[in-house]
C-alpha cells in the first residue's frame, strides 16, 4: 500500500538530495545556457530598435529579468527558510542559504544595470524612484540576512535565526515599497516614469521573456551548486559523504 | 481554576510585568552614564548638521526634520544592545523564558523600558534641536507627536534586531545592517508629517500611517523578538 503514494518527503534529506542535485545541474546549466543564446540572440538581432531610446533600450533585457528574479528569489528564500523553522528541516534552511547570495547578485545587476541604462536616457547615474530606492533596500535586506548567517557560527542557529530575519523581511517588504512610493510621490522627485512606456513590440517581448527564463534557469543552477557544497560542507561527518563515489575515489 | 486563583494569577502576570519594567529602569537609573551617552550622541549628530551644511536658515528649516528623524534612528539603534546585552551575559534572560510567566509579556515589558530610557527623553530633547533649526512651534509640535509615535516603533523593530545579534560575533556592527532597512518606513512617515506641516498639506495622513505602523509592530514584534530570543538562548 505504501509502495503506490508517492514519498514526497524522499529527497528532503541531505543523503538523497545530494545526488538528485548532482544530477539536475547540468540540466539546468545546459538550459540557462540555451534560453540565454536564444534571449539574446532575439534581444540583439531580432527585436527593433526603440523609437526614443536608440539601441541603448536592449539594457532593458538584462535589467528587467534581473529584478524580477531579484524580487522573486527573495519570497522563495523567506518561503525556503520558513518551512526550516517551521518543520525543522535542514534541507530547507540549506536552500535559503543557497538561494540568497543568488538574489543578491540579481539585486545588484538590476541596480547595475538599472544606473547604466538612466546616464543615457534621464541622463543620471541615479535618481531616487520609487523603484530604485526599494530595489536598493531589497539589496541592503540580502546583505543583512547574509551578513547575519556569517556571524553565527553554529549552522543550526544561524539557519533559524536568518530565517526569522527573512520573514520579517516579507512582511516589511510591501510596507516598504508603499513608503518608498508615498514619499516619492510627495517630493515629486523623478518625473520619469518607466511604467507609461509604449507598447512593447512583441519581438522586445519575447526577448525579455527568454532572457528572464535564462535568469531563472541561471539561479536555480546556482542554487543548486551551492546546496551541495553547502550541504557537504555540513554533513562531512556523516556516514553518506563517506560513502559517496568522488569521496572515495 | 476557581476564579480568585484565575484573577490572581491574572493579576501576578501584570504585577510581574511591572516589576520588570521597573526593574530595567533601575538599573538604568544606577548606569546614568550610559543612557546621558546615547542621548548626548542624539544632540552631537544633529549639532553636528549646520556645521556642515552652512548656517542658512531657510536651508537649515528644510532638512530639519530629517536630520532630527536620522539622528533618532542611529540614537535608538545604539542603544539597541543594551536592551538584551546585560541580561543575556549574566543568565537573566535564561530565567526569564523558563519563568512561568509568557515571555512575550516579559519582552513587552523590556521593550517598554528601553523606550522610556532611550526613547522618551529624545521625544522632550526634539523640541529644543528643532529650536537651532529655526522650525516654529506648530512644526514642533507636529515633530514631537510623530517622534512619539515613531519612537516606540524605533524600540519595538529593534528589539528583534537585538535579539537575533545576541552574543553574536560584531554584533553591535550587525545590528545597524539589520534594523536600518527596516527602520525606513518609520523616517519616510515620521519626517514627512513634519515636511508635509510645513509645506501646509497636514501631517494627519503621516501620523495615522505611523500609528497604524505602531499598532503592527506593538502586536508582532514581542512575538518575533520572541522567537529570536528562543533561539539565541537555546
Amino acid at each position: 500500500m505504501s509502495n503506490r503514494l508517492i514519498n514526497w518527503f524522499r529527497f528532503s534529506s541531505p543523503q538523497t538530495f545530494y545526488p538528485l542535485a548532482g544530477k539536475m545541474l547540468p540540466w539546468f546549466i545546459v538550459l540557462a545556457i540555451a534560453f540565454g543564446i536564444a534571449g539574446l540572440w532575439v534581444s540583439f538581432f531580432v527585436a527593433p530598435v526603440d523609437a526614443q531610446q536608440g539601441q541603448g533600450y536592449r539594457i532593458i533585457f538584462v535589467h528587467v529579468p534581473a529584478s524580477w528574479m531579484s524580487m522573486f528569489l527573495y519570497v522563495v528564500m523567506a518561503a525556503w527558510a520558513g518551512f526550516g523553522l517551521a518543520f525543522n528541516t535542514r534541507l530547507s534552511s540549506m536552500m535559503a542559504s543557497a538561494i540568497a547570495p543568488t538574489g543578491a547578485l540579481m539585486a545588484f545587476l538590476s541596480l547595475w544595470s538599472g544606473a547604466l541604462w538612466g546616464k543615457p536616457m534621464w541622463g543620471t547615474w541615479w535618481v531616487w524612484d520609487a523603484r530604485l530606492t526599494s530595489e536598493l533596500i531589497l539589496l541592503f535586506l540580502y546583505l543583512g540576512f547574509i551578513a547575519l548567517q556569517a556571524a553565527i557560527d553554529d549552522p543550526r542557529r544561524a539557519d533559524k535565526a536568518g530565517a526569522i530575519l527573512a520573514l520579517v523581511g516579507v512582511v516589511n517588504v510591501p510596507i516598504i515599497y508603499f513608503s518608498v512610493k508615498w514619499w516619492n510621490t510627495l517630493h515629486q522627485g523623478a518625473s520619469v516614469s518607466l511604467t507609461k512606456s509604449p507598447s512593447m513590440a512583441q519581438a522586445m517581448l519575447w526577448g525579455m521573456l527568454l532572457m528572464a527564463l535564462a535568469l531563472w534557469m541561471y539561479s536555480i543552477a546556482a542554487a543548486l551548486a551551492r546546496v551541495r557544497a553547502i550541504m557537504l560542507e555540513r554533513e562531512r561527518h556523516a556516514g553518506w559523504v563517506e560513502e559517496l563515489p568522488e569521496m572515495r575515489a | 481554576m476557581s476564579a480568585t486563583t484565575q484573577m490572581g494569577t491574572q493579576m501576578s502576570v501584570i504585577a510581574v510585568a511591572i516589576a520588570v519594567v521597573r526593574r530595567d529602569l533601575l538599573l538604568a537609573l544606577r548606569r546614568k552614564s550610559e543612557v546621558l551617552t546615547t542621548l548626548f550622541f542624539f544632540v552631537i549628530v544633529v549639532s553636528l548638521f549646520p556645521l556642515g551644511i552652512g548656517p542658512e536658515m531657510s536651508l537649515l528649516r528644510k532638512i530639519a526634520p530629517g536630520v532630527l528623524w536620522v539622528a533618532a534612528l542611529l540614537a535608538t539603534m545604539l542603544s539597541l544592545n543594551r536592551l538584551f546585552g546585560a541580561d543575556y551575559a549574566d543568565g537573566t534572560l535564561e530565567q526569564m523564558t523558563l519563568s512561568p510567566v509568557p515571555l512575550g509579556l516579559l519582552v513587552s515589558a523590556k521593550i517598554l523600558a528601553h523606550w522610556l530610557v532611550a526613547g522618551l527623553p529624545l521625544v522632550l530633547l526634539a523640541p529644543v534641536l528643532g529650536l537651532q533649526f529655526d522650525l516654529d512651534p506648530r512644526s514642533l509640535g507636529v515633530l514631537m507627536v510623530s517622534l512619539l509615535l515613531g519612537t516606540p516603533l524605533l524600540s519595538l523593530v529593534g528589539a528583534i534586531g537585538a535579539a537575533l545579534t545576541l552574543g553574536v560575533r560584531g554584533g553591535g556592527v550587525l545590528v545597524s545592517l539589520l534594523t536600518l532597512p527596516l527602520y525606513i518606513p518609520a523616517l519616510i512617515f515620521g519626517a514627512g508629517a513634519v515636511e508635509a506641516d510645513i509645506s501646509g498639506l497636514g501631517a494627519g495622513g503621516h501620523l495615522s500611517l505611523l500609528a497604524a505602523l505602531l499598532a503592527l509592530a506593538v502586536f508582532f514584534a514581542p512575538w518575533a523578538t520572541t522567537a529570536a530570543l528562543r533561539i539565541a538562548l537555546e
